[in-house]
């Protein structure tokens, strides 16, 4: 029983780190139509932002994690401004490729910045320790990341329904050039989007290396990915049909990770569901049906 | 130029390509960067040429390379160990499950033909998608073509995740340049038949193109599966200029490095991905090397330089190429003599440039 307790909960809890970053990618793609590939390495470089930041004496922990959380914000804002803003006019494969170099010069520099090795994560009070629920011992981490991830996606639900920039983000993510022409400052959204993601991913990347307490260079390639598999699950462009694939692929995987005979595979499995999803369901669980203009 | 004049001029260039590698093979060069570099970008041109022929021939917007490679890399090296060999390869698998080995060329065929049965499997449910769900369908099967392979449960034929070594390499270098010139020329032939014809309406316009009477599907199918078997061939290539082939080294980073090498070349251009490709390979290896040791400029010492250093700013040029000069090397067009002999008469356009401005004042 204390078993499968244990797999559900870290099933929750890895599940809710990729629905932040999830939510990045699918909003960028409803915004933009582009796969942001180097959203995986942001997750990646927010986790070395802390590493660094708090090895900084006299540095408090919490200066320290807004500081990261205002660098990785940065960081996906400039990433936008340089390298996508230009292509804004050029085929949908340009962003794509520009994206995929991003990402590259993201890992490299991480590498050469680095020295390459994997880096311990530094150990954040109170939410490292460990608590003990339904006779299980885990960490604090586990319990608070679902919390956290339920309350920053209603939040996000609100921003989008109720203020005027989310608006104008629906109305972006409808038409692009129509909303452009109904006055809408499209690269004001655009920047909007990146900055939202990106907090999103900061606050991701804390969670899970607090979890595994190890950054490494590549890390941030695989739950890329494993986010964007859960964005396309749920419809891209649906913050809730990302949030439920999410919660869908971080269960799915801790239960297979739990049997050896195929745990090997569990990583296989994610992509697994996504041919299995783009074939019955294109769209997604919740996505919009697009039509092809002739 | 005329007809004859060119078909001499090429045949001296390949002439002296030839005399060239010849050399290096026979001279203590052949253990050198350069000999090292040359191996690599032949194997990377034909794998950079194969994925052209997908992403840039026919629209299709595949980052599946290093799945494909990595089947060919793998059917290779199973096939070819030899028997004596084995125990000590497959040393916790009680010398794995194959117990024959057969011999080079047929193994890569048979590499390349099991990369082609995949992508046929893999195509049918993939080519209905469109543009970037494609993209990302077919990175996900090389993710699961490269789990699969260090599965346990498949150890004792694909050795889990320990490497595979101890298959016959080539002993000459100009083997990679020849089996990649060879299945380069078939590419070639491909693109400039009907068939090619064909992949190029599909590029411009899918609906276009169906409407014209193109089977969209078979022709989609076509292409992704003569591409993988290429990928396929690759792959063995590379397990063999490796001399030890090992799953984890196939990552999308792979894919990447390969998508940006077509992309450097310019989308739609043989010739630019083959240039493209040894100047990838060549500075990434070779001429950036310097960047990763400290540097002395008489007793100052030259910033930032270490163990990385030259990645960052490769990837920096990249990406400069990718914002800035979207054609790359050569855009769509392809290598010929006309086209050189244009450039000398006029480099970067810069004489009919001064020209015409003489022209506006001359108006004026």
């Amino acid at each position: 029983m204390s078993n499968y307790v244990q797999l559900l909960l870290s099933g929750i809890a890895v599940g809710s780190l990729y629905a932040l970053i999830a939510i990045g990618y699918t909003m960028v793609y409803g915004i933009l139509r582009l796969i942001n590939f180097a959203h995986g390495d942001m997750f990646m470089m927010a986790g070395f932002f802390l590493i660094y930041i708090a090895a900084i004496p006299n540095m408090p922990i919490w200066g320290a994690l807004l500081l990261t959380i205002a660098l990785t914000v940065l960081l996906g804002f400039l990433i936008e401004r340089c390298a996508y803003k230009p292509l804004r006019s050029a085929p949908r494969m340009s962003v794509m490729i520009s994206a995929i170099g991003v990402s590259y010069l993201l890992q490299n520099f991480a590498t050469y910045f680095t020295g390459g090795l994997a880096q311990a994560y530094p150990a954040i009070p109170l939410i490292s320790n460990k608590i003990e629920i339904f006779g299980v011992s885990t960490k604090l981490i586990t319990v608070i990341t679902p919390i956290l991830t339920i309350i920053l996606v209603v939040a996000l639900v609100l921003f989008i329904k109720y203020t005027k920039i989310g608006m104008a983000m629906r109305a972006v993510s409808k038409d692009f050039e129509t909303s452009q022409l109904m006055g809408i400052k499209i690269n004001r959204v655009i920047s909007m989007t990146f900055i939202i993601g990106s907090f999103l991913a900061a606050i991701g990347s804390i969670m899970y290396f607090s979890y595994y307490e190890q950054v490494s260079p590549t890390i941030g390639a695989m739950p890329g990915l494993k986010a964007f598999v859960a964005a396309v699950f749920g419809g891209i462009g649906s913050i809730p049909g990302a949030v439920i694939g999410a919660y869908l692929i971080g269960i799915c995987e801790n239960i297979i990770k739990s049997f050896p005979a195929i745990a090997d595979l569990s990583n296989a499995f994610t992509f697994v569901l996504l041919i299995i999803i783009l074939i019955l369901k294109p769209n997604g669980l919740f996505g919009e049906k697009l039509s092809e203009k002739v | 130029m005329k007809k004859n004049t060119k078909i001499i001029a090429s045949l001296i260039l390949a002439a002296a390509l030839l005399g060239l590698l010849i050399f290096i093979d026979n001279s203590e060069l052949k253990s050198s960067m350069l000999s090292t570099c040359l191996q690599k970008g032949a194997i990377y041109a034909l794998v950079a040429v194969s994925m052209n022929l997908l992403n840039g021939f026919t629209g299709l917007f595949s980052l599946g390379q290093a799945g494909f490679m990595l089947i060919g890399a793998y059917t290779y090296a199973i096939l070819t160990i030899p028997v004596a060999s084995r125990a000590s390869v497959y040393q916790y698998f009680d010398g794995g499950v194959v117990q024959f080995a057969i011999p080079v060329l047929p193994a890569i065929l048979i590499a390349g033909l099991m990369a082609a049965v995949f992508a046929a499997l893999i195509g049918l449910p993939v080519l209905k998608l469109k543009s970037d769900y494609l993209a990302i369908a077919t990175l996900g099967f090389a993710e699961i073509i490269r789990a699969v392979i260090q599965w346990q449960q498949v150890a004792p034929l694909t050795n889990g995740s320990n490497m595979l070594r101890a298959f016959p390499t080539y002993s000459s270098i100009l083997f990679p340049f020849i089996i990649s010139g060879i299945c380069i020329a078939a590419i070639i032939l491909l693109i400039r038949s009907s068939y090619g014809r064909a992949f190029k309406a599909i590029r411009e316009d899918e609906i276009a193109a169906e409407a014209m009477g193109i089977n969209m599907f078979k022709h989609k199918m076509m292409s992704f599966v003569i591409s993988s078997f290429f990928a396929g061939v690759g792959g063995a290539l590379l397990a063999m200029f490796q001399s030890s082939v090992q799953a984890k080294g196939f990552t999308s980073a792979m894919t990447y490095e390969i998508l940006l090498i077509v992309v450097i070349g310019g989308i739609g251009s043989i010739t630019g991905s083959i240039i493209a490709s040894f100047l990838f390979v060549s500075s990434m290896e070779w001429w950036l090397r310097f960047l990763d040791e400290t540097q002395f400029i008489g007793d100052f010492e030259v910033p930032l330089l270490g163990t990385g250093f030259r990645m960052v700013v490769f990837s920096v040029v990249i990406m400069i190429i990718v914002l800035f000069w979207r054609r790359g090397i050569m855009g769509n067009k392809e290598f010929s003599w006309d086209g050189i002999f244009k450039f000398f008469k006029d480099p970067f356009g810069i004489v009919s440039k001064i020209k015409a401005k003489g022209a506006v004042k001359k108006n004026g």
